[in-house]
């Protein structure tokens, strides 16, 4: 009886989930409600989890909960430790949710709310759980190794050394992108920077609060943290109604790029946990925070998407980033989809603090889902204002002009009607000057949410701080991603140095910290720089690039999964990683090729560097500049699929000898040891 | 009823020791509990010193 009510509910999530797909992918010319995507997702999620990942855990992976894990036999109360599903789930959940998830769907929906929405589902469920769920799987049956370690084992040196140097592209690339949206949401900002500035003195509070008067109590300090910044974002626009405070917080681009850099440099080379870990802690509680409120906000008051299903841009003319829908939207967005970024935290703490074996599956698998979800919001958020002004934000002057009536004239004439009256009055309502390029994808996430909001909690009075709101969000946890980016990459480049020169590899030793900090803030800050200085506002050129290095990463971490799964004898089921493995091949070379080679100057760097050459001379500095930069882009992009191209070439030759009976099938994994667990729950 | 609200205290507690191993404060607990300390200034200075090691060798995800 309860078999058939089991059954027959899932028949009706199934059907329900295939209408609310079909809804959302043939509605053409008339607004949808955002529920459809909620349910569309919702249905979707449940029936990956319960089938799919069920299937992956029984026939291929063959879970064992009677087999004890790293934490369980190395438990040291530090890295390794038993701990709560529910509680890994959290920790896990908490380490993977970035700035991607939001930006990526938000700058795709210039194609359209539907092919994000279908990625994002589809990638999610077939891909990207599987691969954060697989690899950390094989990490806990490793004692808990790391991806690069993982391949040097499982593929060979190689695989070592490419998931190494990938590792640190996609870092560098990552954290040149992740500054500029900060920047390009602050430029010309004072009410947006005053927030930021204000989190300086709120960690130290936070620091001496934790340190002296109540040490530990990381919670009660992050409320406490919260309350203040609240207070500060209240506080802002009092600074933007101020002149001569406004011009104190006032700042151009280049400005506050130069004094992001220092930041970054002063983060990773100074000893400032007292500035960093509360603000760390508060970033954390923020993030959290808001995810919970923008689901609650999106079921409650189910928007409506004014974005239609499809644009015109399809056809690879967006003014947000140049390219088809196809490959260039499965770049666009990673995370979210599959992120190649997930394997290291899934083959980082996750797997030490895991109990059983069969917990993987929630963690691994859930958490992605929930990542999954928050990328749904996103695209609804970036899809429910009007989309003449999801375009007058995202759009670069270069594209739609600098004047407002030009800029407004321009996207009107695409046929998404604008006014610059209208853009005004919104720049107004939240607090703005302009609005007009701010590219980037957080400014329009931004007022995504504060429309989302306004027509309920505080109506249209509290719309400029909903923006704030959401704009202190997004540049918080991006300053926290890029502080302990820039370290994790120090300490990366350091090991390596150390077996040149031993003392480079000591993290103490404060020449070598200098030097490396300086190394790898001027490799992002060139991408940054570039980024600012860029005519068509830097984005179109870098996100691809940082979306190639994300997904070209999950091909290293598939090509490891899939291997292991033919050394364990499941080849018959390797379709489960050689799926998406394909699919990501498939998508990132022919990105690659097109970054590279298209005839098009918007999209192939070296057509755009020839057009440039081509132009009056003598060429401006400036000109030389893009130029080089152009052919740069071009030559990190094909050195990355060179690198990955080798690990693919190693892989498949693994997989003919195993299959052929040439090469020995031998899984590097820890013996079994029964857990002593089940005996002590009884 | 009773049921219920034990199940809601369940998922309230597994809510708390999730937020508290984010937050490092159960981390701080067991360094406590292993270096046969109490909490105050200077263990949670010694605290920080050794979380530090470990944690900015960990990526965050993008």
């Amino acid at each position: 009886m309860n078999k058939t009510l089991a059954s027959l509910g899932w028949a009706t999530v199934a059907v329900l989930g295939a209408a609310a797909v079909g809804a959302i992918a043939v509605r053409r010319g008339e607004p949808i409600n955002a529920l459809w995507l909620v349910v569309a997702a919702t249905c979707c999620y449940a029936l990956g989890y319960r089938f799919y990942s069920k299937f992956i855990a029984a026939k291929i992976l063959a879970l064992d909960g009677l087999r004890a894990t790293p934490a369980e036999r190395l438990e040291n109360g530090r890295d390794f430790l038993v701990t709560n599903k529910w509680v890994v789930f959290g920790h896990h959940f908490a380490a993977i949710a970035g700035p991607g998830p939001l930006v990526g769907p938000v700058l795709a929906a210039q194609f359209g709310y539907l092919p994000g929405t279908m990625w994002v589902l589809a990638g999610a469920v077939f891909a990207g759980c599987v691969q954060d769920f697989v690899i950390l799987l094989f990490s806990v049956r490793r004692d808990g190794k790391s991806l690069t370690e993982m391949a040097k084992d499982e593929i060979g040196r190689v695989g070592g050394l490419v998931a190494y140097l990938a590792v640190i592209a996609i870092l560098i690339i990552l954290l040149g992108v992740a500054a500029l949206i900060v920047v390009n949401a602050l430029k010309a900002s004072p009410w947006g920077t005053f927030t930021i500035a204000m989190t300086m003195p709120i960690a130290l509070l936070m620091g001496v609060y934790l340190r002296r008067i109540r040490p530990g109590k990381v919670l009660e300090v992050s409320a406490l943290g919260f309350a203040l910044v609240l207070a500060a974002i209240w506080g802002g626009q009092y600074v933007s109604q101020n002149e001569a405070l406004a011009k104190l917080f006032t700042f151009s681009a280049p400005t506050l790029a130069i004094l992001i850099m220092i930041y970054g440099f002063a983060a990773s080379a100074l000893p400032v946990w007292l500035l960093l870990a509360p603000r760390d802690y508060l970033s954390t509680f923020v993030k959290l925070g808001t995810i919970a409120l923008l689901a609650g906000g999106i079921v409650a008051l189910h928007p409506t998407l004014h974005m239609p299903a499809l644009t015109r841009f399809v056809d690879g003319t967006g003014p947000v980033f140049a390219g088809k829908i196809f490959p260039f939207a499965f770049i666009t967005i990673a995370c979210g989809a599959i992120s190649g970024f997930h394997a290291l935290i899934s083959s980082g703490t996750t797997p030490k603090m895991i109990a059983r074996e069969t917990e993987t599956r929630m963690v691994g698998y859930g958490a992605m889902m929930c990542e999954s979800a928050v990328a749904i919001m996103a695209i609804i958020a970036a899809c429910v204002m009007p989309p003449g002004v999801y375009f007058a934000i995202n759009s670069p002057a270069g594209i739609v002009g600098q004047a407002p009536a030009t800029a407004a004239a321009t996207i009107s004439a695409w046929g998404f009607p604008l006014t610059a009256a209208d853009m005004q009055a919104l720049a107004h309502a939240v607090g703005e000057q302009t609005l007009y390029n701010r590219t980037g994808g957080a400014p329009a996430f931004a007022v995504g949410m504060a429309h989302i909001f306004s027509h309920s909690l505080g109506g249209e009075t509290l719309m400029a701080l909903w923006y704030h709101f959401a704009i202190m969000f997004e540049a918080l946890f991006i300053l926290t991603i890029l502080d302990a980016g820039t370290r994790v990459a120090r300490f990366m480049i350091q090991d390596a140095l150390g077996h040149v020169y031993e003392p480079l590899g000591r993290t103490s030793w404060y020449p070598s910290i200098l030097a490396t900090s300086a190394l790898i803030v001027a490799s992002w800050g060139y991408f940054l720089w570039q980024g600012v200085k860029d005519p068509l506002g830097g984005i179109n050129s870098l996100w691809p690039l940082f979306g190639i290095s994300n997904q070209l990463l999950a091909t290293v971490a598939l090509c490891v999964a899939t291997t292991i799964i033919v050394k364990m004898h499941r080849a018959r089921y390797a379709a489960v990683t050689l799926g998406p493995l394909a699919w990501l091949v498939a998508v990132t070379f022919t990105a690659s090729w097109h970054k590279m080679f298209d005839p098009d100057p918007r999209v192939g760097f070296l057509a755009q560097a020839r057009g440039l050459a081509a132009g009056p001379t003598p060429l401006s500095s400036a000109t030389v500049r893009v130029i080089f930069n152009n052919r740069l882009d071009a030559a990190v992009t094909g050195v990355l699929v060179v690198m990955v191209t080798l690990v693919l070439v190693e892989s498949v030759r693994q997989w003919i000898g195993i299959l052929s009976g040439a090469r020995e099938a031998r899984v590097r994994e820890a013996p079994f040891v029964r857990t002593r667990l089940v005996e002590e729950r009884g | 009823m009773k049921q219920g609200r034990e199940r809601l205290r369940n998922i309230r507690a597994t809510a708390m020791a999730a937020l508290r191993e984010i937050f490092d404060e159960a981390a701080y607990a067991r360094f406590l509990s292993r270096a046969g300390m109490v909490s105050s200034s200077k263990s949670y200075a010694e605290f920080r010193r050794e979380l530090e090691e470990a944690k900015v060798r960990r990526p965050k995800c993008c």
